[in-house]
């Protein structure tokens, strides 16, 4: 297991390096000077700018600048917003979380409904129910989630007038961040109304940002189901007497769960670019907003620490995602 | 692109081409979204060409007497509008209709980039293998290491937005599916008997990558370029609806959504009807990948 984990490792480290060299190039490749790109609109005075040359090395040859980048970003330096003139990982720490709990419950909507519905639809292949739900999942597999996100605000906040339009909670609450997930804090503090606040701006948000992994765990689920209720040891078990709920919540569902846990895994990515639509349309104050945003004020700072750190956050639930499939299927390791 | 030139170099095998197109239809047909799929898709590319003659207005055209009128079925609405009109008066039928051309456009020139760039280095990295395959492989996984939507966006920030800009971050980002395709079955092929036949005949390289193996390719090729079709468009709006696409007043349906975000409590159909075309185009597109899977696809057929 550790020499599958350590192999797991040392194939990302061509990938990390590449990351890196792409957010290193992003600054150099914009149009322009690459200061006076760093500076956005107001400009620099000459003195200014010469000062941050020598501050950012340009005048070094370009593999020093590399090998400088790559020394700040490994001690956790990752440049200071030009907007906001804050650290961009203090930003991106006060940031993250919105985005962590925006796409926790995404995935938790996607996976409560798609697994079971996956199961039924498999179960009861070519039903009505089968054909409806595959439909279905196709429309939402196929949804621009940004015109979906509009289409719930208009029925629900403004036709209903059920749900807040936008962001994470009233204005009339402040809680000083606990674990950075509202739903969480609120309850720590006790604060009922506060919880009910927070829950009522993620509904929206949560359910636009799940709808393309619900699809896709539903479609996902219904094969891997089907693969497994043809198998052999299913039908030992149902030919032993054992009642329809046990051989399919047990005996099947462990084995077809195996290639939904990898699904689900590979559905990080398509969450966070979901984050960038999802959070812009919601006004959501997450990491997602937080780039479209930095990209119009031109922040390159932000765009190119962004970009790193959501990389390595990809990269490294992928890398969990593998570890986690080892461990529930055996035959991957051996191989 | 018609289903007819897509199929004709897989039935290359078959001792009549006609028989291997009959096939196809044969199991493309049972599916019936397939064909569903495929009959809205003819719509849509019937309605881009003649979007001329079929619109009642010109995309551009603004009424200053109209702005924000609802559809005609709707109190306030005429026949005048069929759809209502946009907040600066712009009839939405006809931005619709000459959307259709944008979208088709987008899904068509994005596919034939990545279709390209992802044959061309999945074809070399498959067949010398060695340190070209590691080199480009790597290239790809990199790519494939940022979501996809986000790269595209940075792409797009270092070009400069705009419609083609936009579509030539798209292809980048989608063609690594391409190049993993193209890779792992030109090493499957390529030591099959007929390859080496080839080779002792004494076909060269590039003979043998082009004419030998490629066609022998195609079909998860079709199935995955009719997937990207789709997704290009998907992506080309939501980089429209972030303002970093097709910019106004292109009538690109994503770029329309992006112009109407404001008006969406008051007038509901500046926002429902462009989303909606941008759904019933990549829903049809994907039926038909689906059906394209089915009747491409050996392992799942059951003769």
């Amino acid at each position: 297991m550790l020499r599958y984990l350590l192999n797991k490792v040392a194939l990302l480290i061509p990938t990390l390096v590449g990351i890196t060299i792409c957010a290193f190039a992003f600054v150099r490749l914009l149009p322009g000077d690459p200061i006076l790109a760093m500076a956005g609109e107001h400009g620099v005075t000459p003195a200014r700018y010469e000062e941050l040359k020598q501050q950012f090395g340009y005048n070094l040859p370009i593999w020093e600048q590399y090998a400088r980048y790559v020394g700040e970003v490994a001690t956790g330096d990752f440049g200071v917003s030009i907007s906001s003139k804050r650290p961009v990982f203090e930003e991106f720490k006060t940031l993250f979380p919105a985005t962590l709990e925006l796409s926790f419950f995404a995935m938790i909507f996607a996976m409560v409904i798609g697994i079971p519905a996956g199961i039924f639809a498999a179960v009861k292949r070519g039903s009505w129910f089968d054909q409806s739900l595959m439909g279905t999942a196709l429309v939402g597999y196929s949804m621009p989630i940004f015109w979906w996100g509009l289409l719930l605000i208009i029925f629900f906040s403004g036709y209903l007038g059920w749900t807040p339009v936008s962001g994470r909670i009233g204005l009339q609450f402040f809680l000083r961040p606990i674990t950075g997930f509202m739903t969480i804090d609120s309850l720590i503090y006790g604060k009922w109304d506060a919880f009910r606040s927070a829950l009522s701006h993620l509904v929206l948000p949560a359910i636009v940002l799940g709808t393309i992994p619900l699809a896709v765990i539903a479609r996902q689920t219904r094969s891997a189901m089907l693969e497994v209720l043809g198998e052999d040891y299913v039908r030992t078990a149902r030919a032993k007497g054992l009642s329809s709920a046990r051989v399919i919540g047990v005996h099947a569902l462990r084995n077809a769960l195996i290639p939904v846990v990898t699904t689900i895994g590979l559905q990080v990515g398509t969450l966070l670019a979901g984050a960038i639509l999802t959070e812009t349309i919601f006004a959501w104050p997450g990491v997602g907003k937080w780039m479209v945003d930095s990209i119009f004020k031109r922040d390159y700072v932000v765009v190119q620490s962004g970009l790193l750190l959501i990389a390595l956050i990809v990269m490294a639930v992928n890398l969990i995602v593998d570890v986690l499939y080892a461990v529930i299927n055996p035959r991957i390791r051996a191989a | 692109m018609s289903q007819s030139t897509e199929i004709a170099p897989m039935a290359a095998g078959s001792p009549d081409r006609l028989t291997g197109l009959k096939t196809f239809w044969h199991y493309f047909s049972v599916n019936r979204g397939a064909v569903i799929g495929l009959f809205v898709f003819i719509l849509l590319v019937l309605a881009a060409l003649f979007a001329p003659l079929l619109a009642p207005y010109a995309p551009d055209v603004q009424d200053k007497t109209a702005f924000l009128r609802p559809p005609a079925w709707q109190d306030g609405g005429s026949t005048q509008y069929l759809l209502g009109t946009d907040p600066v008066g712009r009839d939405i039928l006809s931005r619709l209709l000459y959307g259709a051309r944008f979208s088709l456009l987008i899904g068509a020139v994005v596919v034939t980039l990545a279709l390209t760039g992802g044959i061309t280095l999945g074809l070399l990295a498959g067949y010398f293998r060695g340190w070209v395959d590691v080199a480009i492989m790597r290239v790809m996984d990199l790519i494939l290491a940022f979501p996809s939507l986000l790269l595209a966006l940075v792409l797009v920030t270092i070009l400069g937005p705009g419609l083609f800009n936009a579509m030539l971050a798209i292809s980048l980002v989608l063609q690594p599916h391409f190049a993993r395709l193209v890779r792992a079955a030109v090493m499957a092929e390529k030591s099959r008997e007929y390859v080496v036949a080839a080779k002792v005949a004494g076909a060269g390289h590039l003979r043998l990558m082009l004419a030998t193996i490629l066609p022998n390719c195609l079909a998860p090729l079709i199935v995955q370029g009719t997937l990207s079709f789709s997704n290009a468009i998907l992506e080309a709006a939501a980089l429209g609806f972030l303002g970093l696409g097709a910019q106004p007043p292109t009538p690109e349906w994503g770029t329309m959504l992006a112009s109407a975000r404001e008006f969406i409590l008051r007038a509901w159909w500046v926002v429902t009807f462009p989303g909606l075309a941008i759904l019933v185009t990549v829903l049809a597109i994907n039926l038909i990948g689906d059906g394209l899977r089915d009747a491409l696809d050996p392992k799942l057929r059951r003769s």
